[in-house]
């Protein structure tokens, strides 16, 4: 018999597609102890999210189906409990959080009757659920929780969200709280600050805390071990310290390789003369200034990212520049010739000169549409860079260019991985043979792998051809590792810009320094300093 | 939420002016009325005076002022056929229509939603099946067959249901059943497919979590946020109900707008045409209202 709190033995999981099942998970075991935190970390497709689906009941069968295996809470099999048996314990012994708040909240009733209705459903009566949600809000600090309570999901902000998810799993004061990807939607700061409520709630309530996620960040700062899977099997467990120093298994040190922010920052150029300046940008919408007195430099050669928490103004100065969206003033002064007066000819010669590679590639590239197309396009649109019979062979070659094959040139977007995608759009951009690129948070959708992968390649294509990148983007060790200049802004202005170096090492401002430190470090020995020092200020 | 009502007001009476020009010019080429209401041997003297009385003598433009000035003040002139307003004659029919889309519509939305969402809960289920497989047919029969096969079968057999008129509860149960059919089989399938997108949204995924009874989950979660598309389908299906179901209506001698309309147009009674458009055209424009006011009490993040 069992002394754990939760354990999972053998579990294997298959869904049935047109194509066959898929073996989503295959003999996965791992256990769960009350007061501690279990982290199940793992890319995209690796299964790390299908256990937990599993012990909430939440895997649909069709599709799904469980082929063997058993969940044991309390030493009870879970898997041979009825459907009302199950339900029983979603939510009171066994709750869940997930990755985006905005859209796993209803968007059509108030916060407080979906909170008070996790305990309704449980059998609280209605008067004392809603005083129960008033003292959950105020403890998970939603300020204001007396006229909150009746407001609706869209009317808080992101991190507001997530507080108000964990408010809703902990009302019951379940024995097991499953956290799936519960920080990655979220700005660095506000991760911090909603690790540090999990952190401080499992203290609290001595709960046993199962966290999924793709970030070793994440499980630096708050796991107590680590389950590491990939295509569907556990490659590697054990104490989350031990597993960074010293993983057995080759894909947990490719993961652990792979993580940015630890590599050799970039030495500034030299260049004198700018490609590109920009002067005093702004855009107000409707009287809000999403872009106020941005003014920058970008040399040839040369990367400079932006970086910045959502809504700090990054994308709106970047479909500026572009001339997506008209800034309200300022001028961007590209090759001597101001960007923003330019009449309609002129404007499409530079659109040529700056190109752009957008964030999720599932989205920008046309679905009906093959490789070939996709990237012939570009010279249907601007016929005079290559005579027509040429482009077949110079489509293959810039296939080849960004490290996919000749012969893909007839699929479709839906034929390739998320990182293959993007290097299709990077392939689609570079067609035009532009002299800058901008990429808006280019990597940030895909794993941490194949991230580093399409950086190496932005880094080679930018030796070969002395492209310049603005590279905007909310990961700051990925954009350590990456950029020779970094601007940060926040509330649409530029509150600091300069080398690498001097940002990472030496912040003027107390916003970057504030940023740097809720960046999450992968080394759970580094990530124990830091908490140690910060309980120090606090206390 | 007072400007949206003043902007939709406006746009809705603009268009009812072009409404109202349109069919008072369109009518006309019906023909004289004269020639109908007078027998045919009728003097020349008589027919003189036919037209004078009815204010048929003057060029049509000079008709078209007159009845302006007298909408400007909601005289809608008198039926020629029934010799009282013709306003009346409209209300009074009117009426009937209005019970008749309302019970109609009433049963539809229910039958639709509780059907629609159980089927989308159970994809590919017999249930879905079954109800998918009705539904299609209902949507697609023409309802004046259904009307005169139900006549055939149903009230000839049955003695207490009447094949046409009014007067008992038994009178409504074939119009009411056959008007039912057409939007049923529509709505099912808008409120089916509006359900498997809600039910597989990720709240869906937290309610059942938290251990909320399916029953909620369907019900409470998923359902309200399926009924934007589907109150927007139900709007346009009623808006046609209080057009008047006029072959419905006709062949089931039922006193309601659709049956005077077409009776009208066919006894060249252009006063109460023109009225009876007048008024239909109010009612579907307060329904659209209600719809909108609908969405924004179903989701708080419409405002106007």
């Amino acid at each position: 018999m069992t002394d754990h709190l939760l354990e999972v033995r053998n579990l294997s999981v298959d869904f049935d597609t047109v194509r066959g099942p898929v073996h989503a998970v295959r003999d996965v075991s791992w256990h769960l102890d009350r007061g501690e935190c279990l982290a199940i970390l793992g890319e995209s497709g690796s299964g790390k999210s299908v256990s937990a689906s599993a012990i909430m009941n939440l895997i649909d069968c069709p599709p799904g189906r469980i082929v063997s295996g058993e969940i044991l809470f309390e030493g009870r099999d879970l898997l041979r409990a009825s459907n009302e048996e199950r339900r029983r314990l979603n939510g009171k012994r066994i709750a869940m959080i997930f990755q985006d708040p905005l859209s796993h909240l209803n968007p059509v009733y108030t916060v407080g009757a979906q909170i008070a209705e996790i305990m309704t459903a449980h059998g609280t009566a209605k008067a004392q659920a809603r005083a129960r949600t008033l003292e959950l809000m105020n403890r998970v600090g939603i300020p204001e929780a007396d006229d909150k309570i009746d407001a609706y999901p869209h009317q808080f902000s992101g991190g507001q969200r997530q507080r108000l998810m964990i408010a809703m799993a902990l009302a019951m004061k379940p024995d097991i709280l499953i956290a799936d990807e519960p920080t990655t939607a979220l700005d660095v700061t506000v991760q911090a600050q909603i690790l540090a409520l999990l952190e401080e709630l499992q203290a609290e309530t001595g709960m046993g805390l199962l966290l999924i996620t793709h970030d070793l960040g994440v499980v630096a700062e708050i796991a107590d071990r680590v389950v590491v899977m990939n295509g569907g099997r556990i490659v590697e467990t054990g104490d989350a310290e031990q597993v960074y120093h010293n993983p057995t298994h080759p894909y947990t040190q490719k993961l652990i390789g792979a993580v940015p922010g630890t590599g050799e920052m970039a030495t500034p150029l030299t260049a004198t003369k700018p490609l590109l300046e920009v002067r005093n940008f702004g855009k107000d919408f409707g009287g809000f200034a999403a872009l106020d007195q941005a003014s920058f430099e970008l040399f040839a050669g040369e990367t400079v990212a932006i970086v910045g928490e959502s809504g700090s103004g990054k994308s709106t100065l970047a479909k500026c520049l572009l001339r997506l969206i008209e800034p309200t003033t300022g001028e961007a002064l590209y090759d001597g010739r101001d960007l923003v007066t330019m009449g309609d000819r002129d404007l499409y010669r530079m659109r040529r000169d700056i190109q752009m590679v957008f964030q999720d590639p599932t989205q920008s590239l046309n679905p009906r549409m093959t490789v070939g197309q996709i990237i012939g396009e570009a010279f249907a649109i601007h016929p005079d860079i290559l005579a027509k019979d040429k482009r077949p062979a110079r489509i293959r070659e810039l296939l080849e260019r960004v490290g996919l094959e000749a012969d893909h040139i007839h699929r479709h977007p839906h034929q390739f991985s998320g990182g293959q995608r993007q290097r299709i759009a990077i392939a689609r951009a570079l067609a035009l043979e532009p002299k800058i690129l901008v990429c808006d948070e280019a990597v940030s959708a895909l794993d941490v792998s194949i991230q580093a992968q399409v950086i190496a390649l932005l880094e080679e294509i930018q030796n070969d051809l002395g492209l310049s990148y603005l590279f905007i983007a909310h990961d700051l060790p990925l954009v350590r590792d990456f950029a020779h200049r970094v601007i940060v802004m926040k509330d649409g202005r530029i509150v600091e810009q300069g080398p690498v170096r001097q940002i990472f090492d030496a912040p003027h401002e107390e916003y970057t320094r504030n940023l740097l430190a809720s960046s999450l470090h992968p080394d759970p020995k580094v990530q124990a300093e830091r908490r140690a020092a910060r309980q120090e200020v606090t206390a | 939420m007072r400007a949206f009502l003043g902007k939709r007001a406006l746009a809705s009476l603009i268009s009812l002016l072009g409404l109202i020009i349109l069919v008072f010019f369109l009518s006309r080429l019906t023909g004289d009325p004269t020639s109908l209401y007078l027998p045919l041997d009728a003097s020349l003297e008589a027919r003189e005076n036919f037209r004078e009385i009815n204010g048929l003598n003057d060029p049509l433009l000079v008709q078209f002022g007159r009845y302006m000035a007298d909408l400007a003040v909601l005289d809608f002139g008198d039926s020629i056929r029934r010799s009282e307003p013709a306003l009346d004659v409209v209300l009074r029919a009117f009426v009937w229509t209005l019970q008749l889309a309302a019970i109609t519509m009433t049963l539809v939305t229910v039958a639709a939603i509780v059907i629609g969402s159980l089927a989308a809960f159970h994809v590919g289920g017999l249930f879905d099946r079954i109800a998918t497989f009705f539904s299609l047919i209902g949507a697609s029969a023409p309802d004046f067959w259904i009307a005169i096969v139900a006549i055939v079968t149903i009230s000839l057999n049955v003695a207490f249901i009447p094949t046409s008129g009014t007067g008992t509860v038994w009178h409504w149960i074939l119009p009411v059943g056959v008007l039912f059919i057409r939007p049923f089989g529509l709505i099912l399938q808008v409120v089916r497919s509006s359900m498997i997108t809600t039910l597989g949204a990720a709240y869906v995924k937290t309610a059942r979590a938290k251990g909320v009874k399916n029953k909620s989950v369907i019900f409470v979660h998923a359902l309200r946020n399926a009924l934007l598309p589907v109150i927007t389908v139900i709007g346009d299906q009623a808006a046609a109900l209080l057009n008047g179901a006029v072959v419905v209506e006709t062949i089931f001698g039922f006193p309601g707008v659709g049956k005077l309309m077409i009776d009208s147009i066919l006894q060249r009674d252009f006063t109460v045409v023109l009225a009876a458009i007048f008024v239909t055209a109010i009612a579907i424009f307060v329904m659209n209202l209600i719809i909108d006011i609908l969405y924004a009490v179903l989701d708080p993040r419409i405002r106007y």
